[in-house]
């Protein structure tokens, strides 16, 4: 299988390195090709595990299970894995865990795909109605400060913090394979 | 409603608990929402006890962030079918991980007994014991009497082996026992129990 090597954008790498330093020692996720290097990253570390969902909301259930244990989680999904989350966040309400996720954006910026765009529009406000503070990073310069700030905000702060990664950022998905 | 099948389970649900929890005196306990919280309460309040009373489907997947933090200790999900049900596909993220310090006891009784007894998909054709072994856990089986109790104790306190296993108890509608529901606390009590600070 041929693959095309293109480089790793910094931010991705930087996302890594925030989290890392930030002591987050589970990292669940639904894959996204705005998180690939996160998770490989995550997933070559000794010291953090890796761990596939089904379905997102099981993301929400673990890093609750983490905290009850003393361990920080972040769950990373996209913007379509947030719908599926909406009851489970209310044990993050209920009990106040501290919670971090951070989501990639699709059906917001040159999208191809109309049925990523409903959940696109929903994305922020359905969090927002479950109690989530969510930033978003909309460029490439400022999501080491946005991500670094949220988990600050989350296990310092004892928030419930999502980060929004805009599709600008991730880039164009490619539709047609040459 | 063609399916409906005959389901036999004899055993009594908060005795098996109660006994369960009596032979694993230092477990970290998550109970599902309804009937199981109330089993696990009724067994006597434990600071290592996190009951639900919602969050339905994530028992499973709660329990094993805990089993993951806490490898040296041994973690028991107490859920009942409807809740493990809704939270069906955590079985395979479970495998995946294999936290071999995990339990998950789901007391079967075929049906969702806190909403008026309508029967449950357990007892309309799926067994959650071959499920959990499709999702590949090995270690899955079925208890149909007491006497199968000696097998969980020792899957919780020996940390071997991942383990799923699946209670047929009576369809029966026992009292409620009803424990704290202020999540906050009960959070915080469980972290003291381990020695974290709260939050």
């Amino acid at each position: 299988m041929s693959e095309v090597i293109t480089p790793t954008p910094a931010w991705q790498d930087q996302i890594f390195n925030v989290l890392k330093e930030g002591g987050i020692q589970q990292v669940s996720y639904v894959p996204d090709a705005g998180h690939a290097h996160v998770i490989r990253r995550v997933n070559e570390d000794p010291a953090m595990r890796g761990i596939v969902l089904t379905t997102e909301e099981e993301g929400v259930a673990v890093a609750s299970g983490a905290w009850l244990g003393g361990q920080r989680h972040a769950l990373l999904m996209q913007s379509s894995g947030v719908g599926n989350c909406i009851n489970m966040m209310s044990l993050l309400q209920s009990c106040r865990f501290p919670f971090l996720t951070l989501v990639t954006m699709r059906g917001e910026y040159a999208e191809f795909n109309p049925w990523q765009v409903p959940m696109s529009k929903a994305t922020q406000g359905s969090m927002e109605l479950m109690g989530i503070k969510v930033y978003r990073a909309e460029y490439a310069d400022e999501v080491e400060d946005v991500v670094g700030a949220a988990l600050d905000f989350a296990f310092e702060g004892g928030e419930q913090v999502a980060v929004l990664l805009s599709q600008r950022l991730i880039g164009r998905k490619k539709w047609l394979r040459n | 409603m063609s399916q409906v099948q005959s389901f036999a389970g004899t055993i009594d649900r908060r005795e098996f608990v109660s006994q369960l929890i009596a032979q694993c005196p230092d477990v970290l306990i998550v109970s599902g929402l309804g009937s199981a919280t109330y089993d696990v309460f009724a067994a006597g309040d434990r600071d290592k006890n996190f009951y639900l009373w919602g969050a339905m489907g994530g028992a499973a997947a709660m329990g094993m962030g805990l089993a993951l933090a806490q490898p040296d200790k041994s973690v028991l999900v107490i859920t009942g079918d409807g809740e493990q049900l809704m939270g069906i596909g955590a079985l395979a993220t479970v495998n995946a991980q294999n936290p071999t310090n995990l339990t998950i006891v789901v007391l079967d009784n075929g049906h969702f007994g806190e909403t008026g007894m309508q029967h449950s998909h357990s007892s309309l054709g799926t067994n959650l014991t071959a499920v959990a072994q499709a999702c590949g856990i090995a270690n899955a089986y079925q208890v149909k009497d007491m006497s199968g109790l000696q097998q969980v104790q020792q899957n919780v306190n020996e940390r071997k082996a991942l383990t799923f296993a699946q209670i047929l108890v009576k369809a029966d509608d026992l009292p409620r026992a009803l424990p704290s529901r202020d999540g906050v606390f009960v959070k915080n009590r469980f972290r003291a129990a381990l020695g974290l600070a709260p939050f």
